[in-house]
């Protein structure tokens, strides 16, 4: 026989999934999130999006181009994603050149600084946000009201979020009952008719991305479900304690950016635990982090710090937490 | 349904299941012109030639003796001329010794006996019994080759109490040991039946696979007429026949690190150990032929075939309907375990359950991408491990934090370069840290 037979070591067949089959599994997911922000918001949302990922994606081609002479990378994927988050925590009518340094900022600071895809510590769509957030406090701080599809951009009208009326209501002296009544109802809380970032507000289309990733077999249900469980199991104690100062468990998951951050942000690969335990623990320390901030701390939200303080502790909670090896389990059957 | 199948719990993978031959009785492939006989087909010492260059032989005849306690016999799987005893490549590419037999007709030794009568009677002790299944050179039939008498005399102070008979066949592609189970099922239990003496247990748990439901239906109602046996269905999971995660599907204990499964008080053989058994003790016939499963999508004819021991692979290929032209690869054994050959010429060998011929577009590796801590590689390991650390580590020679994380505990199933989005070939370098690690423990004892 002349021809020469292949000789590799086992295994000799590869599975379906690839680096970009599960971000596009991810950008998937994001798609009704996507399109709530684009129907309570209009023409705002569509400009935020689009400006963000195009960026995004332009300065990972021209840093790996350009200032680091490496291979192209933006096929995998996962620069778009970073543009799609960080666009989805900011508000509607944020300016366009502050998102173009957001990404900027995300992409060359948060990711590829520390050597691209797989090596940064900390999620780059939130690098950008808390850059943007206290760089530009006063912007990231104006919400436009959720009024369906509208076409105004910088002018569209806005108001304060319900955490923030929560917030300075409580600071006021006033009370939860009384507070309640200026914010949406639970059904407008879980459909997205309030102010906020454009893709925190549709809890229910954050929950369909969810079930979408969780079926698909991209994430487990670990970190989201811990973090959520975490939340409400903390807000309700408090509430349960006195239900005049703390706003119940539902407001606390349906209101800001708990459900984004759990599903979306927490579960990037790079930067989240690597076994089950690791997850668990991990998830209920951003649950605990995101309510003490937004208790006790100066801010109305909390999560996007909490995981990025979670985020810094990864390769410790990667060191110490084992998984479950075979064999240490003892039992008689 | 799946709830109640018995399985594994710790990791698993779904690869495709690509059974061609399921359906494919087995054929008696005719005797090729020569056969090259390996004498190291087993776990352990290589046997030593008791033949010499020009002696003629009979099907059956003892040429190689088994050299210390971890070793196997080795006979003559057709009759004719020893025309060389020398080294040659075996499955590795490396030369082994071996005898070369060309064949003159098919003479079998006397004492075997051919016909196809069911012997259900045991009439042995168990002590004669544990010497046929020495003397006629049985190993482990399911990949290991472990020489199989060993493993049926226990440590002292060791009880068995069930005997576990693996049929699980979890590979993609084989299916010698389903077919045996359908067409031998009542031998095996006989076989079974005999290894329940020899090891004095009064249990014995088959387990199969549920893609394999015509076998578990089949080996229930034969299992009815005989004391102690029962069959398990198990949900259809990689790497299922691994011997702890079988282990642990079929009892719920886990074996531990480094030890046996008698350590569990169990003992595990293959169906095809077992039907060996049945042979060797019942009708006096070592170790001579085989089911090996020839397939691959590109194959006119994918088949089971009952092949002698020996018989040059190229053999069975062009039995199963010719080389295909864009053939890449060669594979002795499954597509996730399974060794790849550099030759046609390497022989059958006791071990051996299939021959897959890959298409050229199914043989090279992909791109190697960076790592992007997915963790699919920790939650598919069956034994709790971590790929992703493990590989970096034996990368960069940290064989002290190597040996730490359990780098020994791997059963090199594959599952985590099976599943790795990026193709990372976390095994490849888990398999060199194990050898560095069994170096630098060697060197401490």
């Amino acid at each position: 026989m002349s021809k020469l037979l292949t000789v590799s070591p086992s295994p000799h067949i590869y599975g379906k999934e690839t680096t970009p089959n599960l971000m596009h599994g991810v950008i998937i997911a994001l798609i009704p999130a996507t399109l709530a922000s684009i129907l309570y918001f209009g023409w705002g949302s569509v400009i935020v999006i689009s400006v963000s990922v195009t960026s995004s994606v332009l300065f990972e081609f021209l840093i790996q181009k350009f200032l680091l002479q490496k291979k192209n990378t933006i096929q995998d994927g996962s620069a778009v994603i970073t543009g799609l988050l960080l666009s989805l925590c900011l508000p509607s009518n944020f300016p366009a050149h502050l998102i173009i340094l957001g990404s900027l900022f995300a992409i060359g600071v948060g990711k590829l600084s520390f050597g691209g895809l797989g090596n940064n510590p900390f999620n780059p769509a939130l690098v950008g946000r808390v850059f943007l957030f206290i760089s530009f406090p006063a912007k990231m701080a104006s919400w436009p009201d959720a009024q369906g599809f509208q076409t105004q951009y910088i002018d569209a009208t806005t108001g304060p979020t319900p955490l923030s009326i929560i917030k300075e209501g409580l600071g006021k002296g006033d009370s939860i009952s009384h507070l309640m009544d200026n914010i949406p109802t639970y059904r407008q809380l879980f459909f997205g008719n309030m102010s906020g970032s454009i893709g925190e507000v549709a809890a229910v289309a954050l929950i369909l991305g969810l079930a979408y990733m969780l079926l698909r077999k991209i994430i487990t249900w670990h970190i989201p479900v811990s973090i959520i469980l975490t939340v409400v199991i903390f807000t309700g104690i408090l509430w349960l304690i006195n239900p005049e100062q703390n706003a119940d468990p539902l407001f606390h998951i349906l209101s800001g950016g708990i459900l984004l951050g759990a599903i979306f942000m927490a579960t990037d690969y790079v930067t989240s635990p690597m076994t089950e335990k690791g997850m668990i623990l991990y998830g209920i320390s951003i649950g605990i982090l995101t309510v003490v901030i937004r208790l006790f701390g100066s801010y109305p939200e909390g999560v996007q710090f909490a995981i990025l303080i979670m985020n810094g502790f990864v390769p410790l909670i990667n060191y110490y937490i084992k998984p479950k090896r075979f064999g240490e389990e003892v039992k008689n059957g | 349904m799946s709830k109640m199948l018995k399985t594994f719990r710790k990791g698993g993978i779904h690869p495709a299941e690509y059974k061609l031959t399921e359906k494919s009785p087995v054929e008696i492939l005719p005797l090729p012109e020569k056969v090259t006989i390996l004498l190291s087909q087993h776990m352990g010492v290589p046997a030593i030639p008791v033949v010499s260059k020009g002696d003629t032989v009979k099907a059956g005849q003892l040429i190689a003796h088994g050299r210390g306690f971890v070793s196997a016999n080795i006979h003559s799987s057709v009759s004719g001329k020893v025309v060389r005893i020398d080294s040659i490549p075996d499955l590795t590419g490396y030369k082994k010794p071996a005898i070369v037999i060309e064949v003159e007709g098919d003479e079998w030794e006397e004492n075997i006996i051919q016909s196809t009568d069911l012997r259900k009677d045991i009439t042995l002790s168990k002590d004669e019994i544990l010497e046929k299944i020495r003397e006629s050179g049985i190993v482990g039939l399911g990949g290991a080759a472990f020489p199989s008498h060993v493993k049926l005399i226990l440590p002292k102070g060791k009880n068995a109490e069930a005997l576990i008979i693996n049929g699980v066949e979890c590979e993609p592609y084989l299916t010698s040991d389903h077919r045996l189970m359908l067409e031998y099922g009542e031998e095996m239990m006989v076989g079974i039946s005999i290894l329940m003496r020899v090891l004095n247990v009064r249990k014995a748990m088959i387990g199969i696979e549920n893609n394999k439901a015509d076998a578990v239906y089949h080996l229930k109602d034969i299992a009815s007429t005989f004391t102690g046996i029962e069959v398990f269905p198990l949900e259809v999971k990689y790497p299922q026949g691994g011997e702890k995660q079988l282990i642990k599907a079929l009892t719920g204990r886990e074996v531990p690190s480094r030890k046996l499964p008698i350590d569990v008080g169990v003992i595990v053989h293959n169906v095809s150990t077992a039907y060996a058994v049945y042979e060797a003790v019942q009708k006096n016939k070592p170790l001579i032929n085989r089911i090996v499963t020839v397939s691959g999508k590109s194959l006119k004819k994918p088949s089971n075939f009952v092949v002698r021991i020996g018989t040059p692979i190229r053999f069975l290929i062009e039995a199963a309907g010719g080389f295909p032209e864009n053939t890449g690869k060669v594979i002795s054994g499954g597509l996730m375990m399974g060794k790849a050959l550099n030759s046609l010429d390497v022989p059958v060998i006791k071990g051996m359950s299939g021959i897959l011929v890959l298409p050229e577009n199914e043989t090279k590796r992909k791109q190697v991408e960076p790592c992007i801590r997915c963790s699919k590689c920790v939650s598919v390991c069956p034994m709790g491990l971590e790929p992703y650390l493990l590989m970096p580590l034996a990368q960069t020679g940290d064989f002290y934090r190597l040996e730490k994380e359990m780098v020994l505990d791997c059963i090199e199933c594959g599952s985590c370069s099976y599943i790795c989005p990026a193709n990372r070939p976390l095994l490849d370098f888990i398999r060199l840290g194990k050898t560095e690690v069994n170096k630098i423990i060697r060197e401490r004892n």
